[in-house]
């Protein structure tokens, strides 16, 4: 897993960044503007796959976490602690977007939507996680307890998504839909795919270079990693 | 049976720590009118914030006390190895907890929204609604309260665990009990929050009992 | 009827037990000696199922103990370094709860329990109020009711006065002459009688 991580990292990194410049410049050059937002829209390039993965790396994270306890695997709960500060920054990332895209459609930074407020609820679950595994000790203890929390938070998060739904029909009319998916151009629309494409290889090159330094980490008493490192 | 039993005979030699989180839950509504307004109109309008922020910050507060003592006496591992489903037995736990702490608050909490000018005929809705809530509340903690015993530090950490998980049960739990004060159809919020304790029923002693053996270690 | 095979477990860096081997029949009793931080609580409780090993496994009756925890508990008495009894109840209170769970039990078979453990003139105060021997003596008492086949403890004599030294040696040579398995770590060597005794030391290398 070790020499996967080593040789595969950087080819995903590279990709990935390719990726990203011709997706972006797709997005921000070649594309028009929308007829509604004009420009405004074009943050959805950024928005739209960081928020996507943000809910993607927590599931992973809670698969990984589960393979981890049910068949006893060293390398799942460290893909699982690898992948947590990454869902953090990405959830992070959504919200700062968002916000930035909130400012010129709805006239505030914030505003109490449902996706962004379960979005604010994603990163507190985050938080605890990556808290959790902080304040334990034990390495192995901390892997299982982050565990379950994790698969406790996966069977939660369509909950507390559908709460908050709940909750936001109450107090304000549904926001209006902001991308008519229907009729949005093809010149609109594959700078948008290759963005995702692009944050799934980002991920996978952040994840591997840190699953690497987890492993190494872990294992710094095993021959393996004496070895590689003299 | 036994553990619910035996834990509320420990509870009833300790009188005082029982009343803890009652008082804390009347304080923290007192702060409400004293912090916002003292008229009543305005304080009705607050009323399902301030018992639902109330009663999660006390139970939070009580939570703290669900394993801990038993976990630093050797109680739990004796549990663990007891040949019987650790399951049920923190359920137990767990069920009496809230008949010591949860019960208590919703069977305090119409005198709380009296208070704060609810009127009478929505008292007892609300009293329904804090009694589901806090005992879904108990559930979900529960798995939290495991997870922390294994950690230093675990205060604060317990509720920044606990929290994102109780979002749905304040979201219906307020909601029912401003449908009660503005008199409407209290049926639905009320019907998702018994869904979530049900749901709490079914899932959380099982994760609760996962968490533990994991603190065990 | 007890058999542990090549465990491996590592605390956090350490690799505290490094394939450890043992096997215990009926009448048995196994001696774990070593210094502090050898690893004897560490086996202890992996035996007991506490704690997972990273490598190996732990039978009981031919069968590992992952697979049937509960019949294997049902067999099994701990002693930990903690007694288990909560200090605002009575001996017997604590007992009647702690034995209760895991069977029916008679009133006057924790009075005789406890007077077997020279516990009687204490029994019925809070257990707060009594001092680490006094507790140590109700939870050897705890271990007599649970009527099991294996014991696993951990410095039983710890806090324990010349008398209470002899008694846990007394207990242990019961345990063994009705066919059980007795796993205990020690401080001092325990008089018991040759034969029926390993003394197995870990951390030895």
């Amino acid at each position: 897993m070790y020499g996967f991580a080593r040789r595969w990292a950087p080819w995903f990194g590279g990709c990935a960044a390719v990726a990203m410049f011709v997706a972006l410049y797709g997005g921000l050059v070649l594309a028009p503007p929308d007829y509604q937002q004009k420009d405004a829209f074009r943050i959805v390039y950024v928005h739209a796959p960081v928020a996507t993965f943000s809910m993607v790396i927590y599931t992973t994270m809670a698969l990984a976490a589960a393979v981890g306890l049910i068949w006893r695997m060293k390398v799942a709960h460290a893909v699982a602690a690898a992948s947590a500060p990454i869902g953090a920054w990405l959830t992070i990332a959504t919200l700062g977007t968002g916000m930035l895209w909130g400012k010129p459609m709805w006239g505030a930074y914030w505003v109490w939507d449902p996706r962004l407020t379960s979005e604010l609820v994603l990163l507190f679950l985050d938080f605890g996680y990556m808290g959790l595994r902080a304040a334990i000790e034990d390495p192995q203890k901390a892997d299982k307890a982050s565990a379950v929390l994790a698969i406790v938070g996966v069977v939660n998060i369509p909950i507390i998504r559908f709460s908050v739904d709940w909750w936001n029909s109450l107090h304000q009319p549904a926001t209006t839909k902001l991308l008519g998916d229907p009729d949005m151009d093809g010149s609109m629309v594959w700078p948008l795919l290759l963005m995702l494409v692009a944050f799934a290889l980002y991920y996978a090159a952040v994840m591997l270079v840190r699953l690497r330094a987890e492993l190494l980490r872990r294992e710094r008493n095993a021959s393996w990693v004496r070895e590689v490192l003299s | 049976m036994l553990v619910a039993r035996r834990d509320l005979r420990l509870a009833f030699r300790k009188p005082s720590q029982l009343m803890q989180p009652l008082l804390f839950f009347m304080i923290v509504a007192t702060l409400f009118p004293l912090t916002l307004t003292p008229e009543l109109s305005r304080l009705r309008d607050a009323a399902p914030g301030v018992l639902w922020i109330g009663a999660l910050l006390s139970s939070l507060l009580a939570l703290e006390f669900l394993f801990r003592d038993d976990a630093i006496d050797g109680t739990l591992e004796q549990f663990a190895l007891s040949g019987q489903s650790l399951t049920w037995m923190l359920f137990a736990k767990t069920c009496t907890h809230w008949l010591l702490t949860g019960l208590p608050l919703a069977l305090s909490a119409p005198v709380v929204a009296a208070a704060l000018g609810v009127s009478a005929g929505a008292l007892p809705a609300i009293l329904a609604g804090l009694a589901l809530g806090s005992f879904a509340m108990s559930l979900v903690g529960s798995i939290s309260a495991g997870l922390t015993l294994g950690a230093r530090r675990g205060g604060v950490l317990l509720s920044l665990l606990t929290l994102p998980l109780a979002v749905p049960i304040i979201v219906f739990g307020a909601d029912a009990t401003q449908r009660a004060i503005a008199g409407g159809d209290i049926m639905p919020p009320l019907t998702m929050l018994a869904a979530i304790a049900v749901l709490g029923v079914t899932l959380a002693p099982l994760a609760a009992a996962a968490a533990v053996r994991i603190g065990l270690e | 009827m007890l058999n542990v095979q090549g465990l491996h477990l590592w605390r956090g860096d350490r690799h505290v037990l490094k394939g450890l081997s043992f096997a215990a029949t009926p009448g048995q009793c196994v001696l774990l000696t070593g210094r502090n931080g050898a690893g004897k609580t560490t086996l202890l409780r992996t035996i007991a199922g506490l704690l997972d090993p990273e490598e190996g496994q732990v039978s009981w009756r031919g069968a590992p103990i992952r697979g049937q925890r509960a019949e294997f508990h049902a067999e099994l008495a701990y002693l930990g370094h903690e007694p288990a009894l909560k200090g605002d109840l009575s001996a017997q209170e604590n007992l009647e709860f702690s034995v209760g769970i895991r069977r029916r039990v008679a009133r006057a078979e924790i009075d005789a329990a406890l007077a077997r453990t020279g516990a009687t003139t204490f029994a019925d105060r809070p257990a707060r109020t009594l001092s680490a021997g006094q507790r140590r003596r109700i939870a050897l008492a705890g271990v007599l009711l649970a009527h099991a086949s294996l014991w696993l403890l951990d410095e039983p004599s710890t806090n324990l006065d010349a008398d209470g030294q002899e008694l846990v040696a007394e207990l242990i040579r019961e345990q063994i002459s009705h066919e059980g398995i007795v796993v205990a770590a020690v401080h001092h060597p325990l008089t018991l009688a040759a034969g029926s005794v390993t003394a197995l030391e870990l951390g030895a290398s």
